[in-house]
C-alpha cells in the first residue's frame, strides 16, 4: 500500500512520493489469520454466485444483462467486512460483489435477476438497479459517476443525525474522469463527510485501456486536488486492501471526513457477459491471471492454519446450497403483475 | 422577513419572493428533516442572490442551510442521498438553465428510484429554481424548461400564479414524497398578493378554476395566468364569460378539472410561457380533444412564446415572449367574435 495523498491526517501537503506502507496509518487492528478467512469467505461467496451467474447465462437458463466482478473479489470482501450492516452502500451495474460484500440476502438478488415479483426490486429494476435497504444496498446505478453525489447525501444524514454511519460509494476507473466524480470529492472533503470513495480500478473503462483515458498514474492521486487522504493499494493483496479499507472507515466513522481508495485490480470476464475481450492484449491477461486474487487469497488462507482444505470444502458446500436454494426461489417464483407497472411511479400522496 | 414585506403584510398583501422565504422557514420549523443547500444560500453568502433564503441559516443553523459550491451534480446528489436516508432536502438550482447541469442526477436518479427499488426506497427533495423572460437576461438565463421534467415520469412540476399559492404549493413540495421542480418567476418576483395562511398546505396534483366563466376556458399555469385574469376582466365588460383553470401542479396533471371546464364552456385556449413547439400546451391540448371531440365549439388555440433563443435586446424579447394581447386575441377566436 502506498499513500499517494498529496494531504496529511491534519491537511498537510505531503512530502513528494507519499507516505511508506506503514506510516499514516492510523488503524490498530491487525490483520489475524481470522480476519484473513472473513475476507475469503465473502470472497468465496461473490466467487461462487458470480459462476453460477455465468453457467446460467451460457446454458440460456437466465437471460439478464450481467457485468461478471471475476478478479475483483476481494476488493470488496476486505472492505465489505469491515462495514455494520446499517452502513450504507452505492454502487455501479459492476455491482454484484459489493451487494454481496454487504450483505444482501441471495433470495431477493436472484430473483431479481430472474425478473421475478419476488425479487429485491419486485422485478422492476434488474440487475443494474439492485436496491436493498435492510442491508444499505441503497443505490446501484447503471450511470457510471453518478453514485458519488448521491453517497454524499446519505453521508450527509448520517452527519445531521449523528447516526455514526458510514457510506461506502463504489466505482471504476472510469468514473474518475467524470464530472460528477470531482463535485462529489470536493463537497465530501468540505463537509467532512463519512464516505469512502472505493476506485476500483480495472484498468479498462468498457474497451479503453486506462492510460489512454486517465492523465494520472494513479487515481489515488486525485485525492490531493480536494485535500482529501487518498491511497493506491493493490486490491487483489486482501491483507493491503483489508488495511486501507479498515483506516477509511475508522476515519469517516470517527467524523475524520472521507477517504479515496483506489484499489487495483482486473476483470476476468470483460466489460458485460459475453465481450470477447479483443482489446486485451493475451500477454497482459496472462500476467493478470498469473495473479489471480481467488487462489492467491485461498493459498494464504490455508497457509496461515487457520482453516483446512476440508473446511474451505465445507464452506463451499454450504454456499452453493445457499445458491441452489435462491435459485430454485428465483425459479419458482412469479413474475410481476401486469399493473404493477402502475404502481411506484408516485407514493401514495400523489 | 425583510422589512418591507413585514410592512407589506400589515395590508394583508405579500410578495412572491416573500412567500417563498416564509414557506421554507414555517417548513424548517415545522419538520427538522427539512434541509436546504445549494449556492450562496446562507447568510454569510447573502441568503441567496434572490434573498428568498435570507435569514434561515442564522435561525435554524449553517448545518440545515448549507452554501454549497457551484456543483449542481453534487447539489442534486447530495439532496437525493439525503432524502433516501429520511431527510426532505430542498435544492436551489439559481436559474433553471443551470439545471441542465444535473439533469443526469435529476432523470436517471431522482425520479427513477423508486420505481427502480420497487417502492423500496423514494426521494422526496425539493428543487427550487427560478427563471422566465422579460428581464433582459438573454439565451442562458431565462428559459422556461419545465416540459422536460413533465415528460419524465416519478418527477412533480410546480408553477405558481400567486403569492399565496407560491407559499401553499412550496410547502406542499417540501411536504411530498417525490421530487418535486418548483419554478420562481423572477419577473413578478416582487409583485403582491393576499398573504396565505401560515402552514396551510395546498396539496400537488389538483388544478384551481381560479376565475369561473361559462363561454371559454383559459387553461395554464403560472405568469400567462396573471395576465389571464386581467384579460377576462376587460371581456367580461362585453359580455364574455372566462373560465380560468390554473394547473398549479403542471404534471402529473389534473386532467379531469381541465376537461370539467372545457366540457362546461366548449371552447379552450391553453396559454403558457415557454416556447409553443412540444411545449405543454400540445399535451394539455391533446387531452382535451381526446377526451372532448364532439362537444367543442371552436379548435383549441395555443398561447406561448417562439420558438426561438431568448433573445437580449428588448425589442426582440418582447417578440420572442407571449404577449396578453395574443391571450385576447385567441379567446375572441373561439369565439368568431
Amino acid at each position: 500500500m502506498t499513500n499517494s495523498s498529496g494531504a496529511s491526517r491534519d491537511g498537510r501537503p505531503a512530502g513528494a512520493g507519499g507516505a511508506s506502507a506503514t506510516a499514516g496509518s492510523r488503524s490498530s487492528a491487525a490483520f489475524t489469520p481470522q480476519a484473513l478467512l472473513e475476507v475469503w469467505r465473502k470472497a468465496r461467496l461473490i466467487n461462487l454466485v458470480d459462476e453460477k451467474f455465468r453457467t446460467l447465462l451460457r446454458s440460456g437458463r437466465l437471460a439478464a444483462v450481467y457485468y461478471s466482478p471475476r478478479g475483483q473479489e476481494i476488493v470488496a470482501a476486505a472492505m465489505g467486512v469491515h462495514l455494520q450492516p446499517t452502513d450504507y452502500l452505492v454502487t455501479t451495474y459492476r455491482g454484484i460483489h459489493d451487494q454481496l460484500a454487504k450483505g444482501i440476502p441471495l433470495k431477493p438478488l436472484f430473483a431479481e435477476y430472474y425478473a421475478k415479483a419476488t425479487g429485491a426490486c419486485k422485478g422492476k429494476g434488474g440487475p443494474m438497479h439492485i436496491t436493498h435497504p435492510q442491508t444499505g444496498v441503497m443505490v446501484t446505478t447503471g450511470i457510471v459517476g453518478s453514485g458519488l453525489p448521491i453517497a454524499n447525501g446519505l453521508a450527509w444524514a448520517s452527519q445531521l443525525k449523528k447516526d455514526g454511519r458510514v457510506t461506502l460509494v463504489t466505482f471504476g476507473d472510469g468514473a474518475s474522469n467524470i464530472g460528477a466524480f470531482h463535485e462529489a470529492l470536493n463537497l465530501a472533503s468540505l463537509w467532512k463527510l463519512p464516505v469512502v470513495f472505493l476506485c476500483q480500478n480495472n484498468l479498462y473503462g468498457e474497451s479503453s485501456k486506462y492510460e489512454k483515458c486517465t492523465a494520472v498514474d494513479h487515481i489515488g492521486e486525485r485525492a490531493a486536488s480536494y485535500r482529501m487522504p487518498g491511497v493506491t493499494v493493490d486490491g487483489n493483496d486482501a491483507e493491503a486492501m483489508w488495511r486501507a479499507s479498515a483506516e477509511a472507515v475508522e476515519r469517516a466513522r470517527a467524523g475524520e471526513g472521507p477517504t479515496l481508495i483506489e484499489a487495483k485490480t482486473f476483470r476476468f470476464m470483460g466489460h458485460y457477459f459475453g465481450d470477447p475481450g479483443a482489446y486485451i492484449p493475451k500477454e497482459e491477461y496472462d500476467a493478470h491471471l498469473a495473479k489471480d486474487p481467488m487462489p492467491r487469497t485461498r493459498a494464504a488462507v490455508l497457509a496461515s492454519g487457520i482453516a483446512t482444505e476440508a473446511e474451505l470444502a465445507q464452506y463451499d458446500a454450504e454456499v452453493n446450497a445457499q445458491i441452489e436454494e435462491a435459485l430454485q426461489f428465483a425459479a419458482d417464483s412469479p413474475f410481476p403483475d401486469v399493473g404493477e407497472i402502475d404502481i411506484d411511479v408516485y407514493g401514495a400522496t400523489a | 422577513m425583510t422589512t418591507a414585506a413585514a410592512s407589506a403584510d400589515k395590508a394583508g398583501v405579500i410578495t412572491f419572493t416573500e412567500a417563498f422565504s416564509r414557506a421554507l422557514h414555517d417548513a424548517m420549523e415545522m419538520d427538522p428533516t427539512v434541509i436546504m443547500l445549494g449556492e450562496d444560500i446562507a447568510d454569510e453568502e447573502g441568503g441567496g442572490i434572490f434573498k428568498v433564503t435570507k435569514g434561515l441559516s442564522t435561525k435554524f443553523g449553517g448545518h440545515r442551510v448549507r452554501t454549497t459550491p457551484i456543483s449542481e451534480q453534487a447539489i442534486i446528489g447530495a439532496a437525493i442521498g439525503a432524502s433516501l436516508a429520511g431527510m426532505r432536502p430542498v435544492a436551489e438550482i439559481m436559474l433553471m438553465n443551470f439545471i441542465t447541469v444535473p439533469m443526469d442526477q435529476i432523470v436517471n436518479h431522482a425520479a427513477k428510484l423508486r420505481f427502480m427499488s420497487g417502492g423500496q426506497t423514494h426521494v422526496p427533495i425539493t428543487i427550487r429554481t427560478r427563471t422566465g423572460a422579460g428581464a433582459g437576461t438573454g439565451g442562458q438565463h431565462s428559459d422556461m424548461l419545465e416540459a422536460w421534467f413533465a415528460h419524465v415520469a416519478g418527477m412533480k412540476v410546480v408553477v405558481p400564479s400567486t403569492p399565496a399559492d407560491a407559499y401553499g404549493l412550496l410547502l406542499g413540495c417540501i411536504f411530498d414524497d417525490d421530487p418535486c421542480l418548483f419554478i420562481e418567476d423572477q419577473l413578478t418576483r416582487a409583485q403582491t398578493g393576499p398573504a396565505p395562511v401560515k402552514g396551510e398546505i395546498i396539496k400537488l396534483g389538483k388544478a384551481h378554476v381560479a376565475r369561473v366563466g361559462t363561454d371559454v376556458s383559459i387553461v395554464g399555469y403560472g405568469r400567462p395566468i396573471r395576465d389571464a385574469h386581467v384579460i377576462a376582466e376587460k371581456l367580461a365588460a362585453e359580455g364574455i364569460s372566462v373560465e380560468i383553470v390554473d394547473l398549479r401542479t403542471v404534471s402529473p396533471m389534473d386532467t379531469e378539472t381541465v376537461l370539467e371546464s372545457v366540457a362546461k364552456t366548449g371552447r379552450a385556449v391553453v396559454v403558457h410561457e415557454a416556447p409553443k413547439s412540444f411545449g405543454c400546451g400540445a399535451e394539455i391540448v391533446a387531452r382535451i380533444q381526446e377526451a372532448l371531440y364532439g362537444q367543442l365549439k371552436a379548435p383549441v388555440l395555443r398561447v406561448a412564446s417562439r420558438d426561438v433563443t431568448v433573445p437580449f435586446s428588448r425589442v426582440l424579447e418582447a417578440e420572442y415572449l407571449y404577449k396578453a394581447a395574443d391571450i385576447e386575441a385567441a379567446v375572441r377566436k373561439t369565439l368568431g367574435r
